[in-house]
């Protein structure tokens, strides 16, 4: 018997987050490269106009005016599509964000593929790397509103640069408001002791899936929700690796370097176990419908079936 | 206790002159750095932090302070050094420039006392200096933010980018200087990308210019109060300046951007800096 889940868009949460910022803290300031609705920075902006501040078309200049206004004892949400957050004005963030180790948070939408119709140039799809990358970073990619909302109230709360990667279109909320958040701490999402499922943002809803479709099996696989590749969670990882001995990574995101690179980085070199990654293969994103481009690029709930058996056949002729 | 100001142009020209010894003599020890540029900077840097700046090298991180971003973050040897003379650090610090584990990293890096934003990727400052004088408006304060630009680190859209939004939000506390010598890496500005009619391009971004000699002392504390009259929109003081300046075999050579004078050429500079002084 499937359940009926609430559907809700990450940004819709963020936006609400950063309107509840808006009235506790009056250090919170909102930026926005003229994707001010679509980001819903526009909320922000129609309670505190005074403390928003525009840029049109240029997120150079937006991180880098963040990065002025954080020295000068505020903290900026940079708001922008998560393609121009990243690759665009990354120099920008490298240099006069993160080398300063500065309280800006960058909040990217519209990230993955699962964007659709508006085809490469827009779909994030390689910047949990590009920002993962950098040293001072905390990377978060919240797996529904809830966590989006909590993410980014803990954003401001935190010291430092955060980038929080957000999804455009209505996702299954699949966390409770009174879930346990902490950004850096992995959730234990289901348990299982044949093969862990760890999964980040959207991509959790696929591995919950994933996690019933295998069931039906006799398999008992656990999901970790991993919805801070940095800093990572090395603990409950480590604890997967040698209790279940296979692993299974999700992301919409390139295979290189992104969330499954990190959780191989660890599992590598301290309890090296099968892993098999489930992502895009080095290649740019296409247009289509959303459920179309996670079957096309092979990120739906029968591939990480697959997967799984894949990582279970390894196990056995180790 | 701020800063004591200083008008009498024979001192400042004095202070230049022990600020370029300094300069060449780190960059000597060091063994690389950019020469050329820093010795352009020298008046100007020694006009804000001895004429204009309210500053106070014992409180750094007092929140009223005017601040002097260093955008062109090649230059920070004329930084360091008038930083170390203001005392904001001791002057034997000068010495361990471009050396591991030294604070005064081969481009500003924040953390060293009287640095306000690390810098070296170009184009980047005036973004920043905006940001500043936003958040000072919110704050309802208003102190100067100073921004050191190049002439060939105008080639960077981030400077127009940035440009549009201080003159969008009239952000008058911002004034921009550009360290115009006419030079950059691949030769002179002129021949690499033009940047003429370039006042023009400045105030039809929204900018108020002042054009001037920027080793002519006068010229720059005229220039610099002149520019705090102008309450309405941010301002830009081009500075007219010689790559190299003050050392002969130095001024005007593009292959002096990126190295650093050897033991006889720092003889030789001192020497020529050192008659110099006694004209004073």
């Amino acid at each position: 018997m499937q359940e009926e889940l609430k559907k809700k868009p990450t940004r819709d949460g963020a936006g609400e987050a950063l309107l509840e910022l808006g009235r506790k803290n009056k250090n919170v300031v909102v930026l926005s490269a003229d994707l001010t609705d679509s980001t819903r920075a526009g909320w922000f902006k129609k309670e505190f106009p005074e403390r928003f501040i525009g840029f049109g078309v240029a997120e150079q200049d937006m991180l880098g005016t963040a990065s002025g206004m954080a020295l000068s004892g505020k903290i900026p949400f940079a708001c922008t599509f998560g393609v121009f957050a990243s690759g665009r004005a990354w120099d920008q963030v490298r240099v006069s964000v993160a080398y300063m180790n500065l309280n800006v948070k960058i909040i990217g939408t519209h990230c993955g593929v699962t964007v659709g119709e508006d085809g490469a140039t827009h779909q994030a799809i390689d910047e949990i790397a590009l920002m993962r990358i950098l040293p001072n970073m905390k990377v978060v990619v919240p797996a529904d509103a809830i966590e989006a909302y909590k993410a980014t109230m803990q954003a401001a709360e935190c010291d430092g640069p955060v980038y929080l990667r957000l999804g455009r279109q209505a996702a299954p909320v699949l966390t409770k408001a009174e879930d346990p958040f902490i950004i850096g701490k992995a959730v234990l999402y289901r348990d299982g002791k044949d093969v862990t499922i760890i999964a980040c943002g959207h991509s959790l809803y696929e591995a919950k899936k994933a996690h019933e479709k295998l069931k039906e099996e006799g398999i008992e696989a656990r999901v970790i929700n991993l919805h801070t590749p940095k800093p990572i969670d090395r603990k409950l990882i480590l604890a997967a690796a040698r209790e279940t001995g296979a692993i299974v990574t999700v992301e919409e995101h390139t295979v290189l370097a992104g969330m499954g690179s990190a959780v191989c980085e660890v599992v590598s070199q301290e309890y090296p176990v099968p892993i098999k990654m489930v992502g895009i293969k080095d290649v740019f994103g296409e247009s289509g419908k959303s459920m179309e481009l996670l079957k096309y690029f092979n990120l739906a709930t029968e591939d990480v079936v697959r997967a799984a058996h894949e990582a279970l056949d390894a196990k056995k002729h180790r | 206790m701020k800063n004591k100001k200083t008008t009498d142009i024979r001192t400042l020209k004095k202070k230049a002159i022990k600020i370029r010894k300094d300069i060449l003599m780190m960059l000597e020890k060091s063994g690389s750095g950019h020469t050329g540029g820093s010795l352009s900077l020298v008046e100007i840097l020694v006009a804000l932090y001895y004429y204009k700046m309210k500053h106070d090298p014992r409180n750094p991180g007092w929140q009223g302070r005017d601040r002097l971003l260093l955008s062109k973050g090649h230059g920070c040897p004329a930084l360091y050094a008038v930083l170390a003379d203001c005392g904001y650090f001791p002057r034997e610090e000068l010495w361990g420039l471009r050396k591991l584990g030294s604070p005064l990293q081969g481009h500003p890096q924040l953390g060293l006392q009287g640095i306000e934003i690390s810098s070296g990727s170009l184009g980047q400052g005036l973004s920043i200096a905006n940001g500043m004088a936003l958040a000072n408006r919110i704050d309802r304060i208003n102190p100067k933010i100073y921004c050191i630009m190049g002439d060939g680190e105008t080639n960077e859209g981030q400077i127009w980018e940035a440009a549009m939004t201080a003159s969008h939000y009239g952000l008058s506390d911002v004034c921009g200087i550009v360290d115009f010598n006419k030079l950059q890496i691949d030769g002179f500005c002129c021949d690499v990308k033009g940047l003429e009619p370039y006042a023009k391009k400045w105030q039809s971004f929204g900018w108020h210019t002042l054009e001037i000699d920027g080793h002519d002392f006068k010229a720059l504390i005229n220039a610099l109060d002149e520019a705090d009259k102008v309450i309405d929109k941010p301002k830009v003081l081009i500075a007219h300046t010689v790559k190299g300046k003050g050392v002969s075999f130095i001024e005007n050579r593009v292959e002096w951007h990126g190295i650093a004078p050897k033991k006889d050429e720092l003889e030789k500079a001192l020497t020529e800096l050192n008659e110099e002084l006694k004209k004073c």
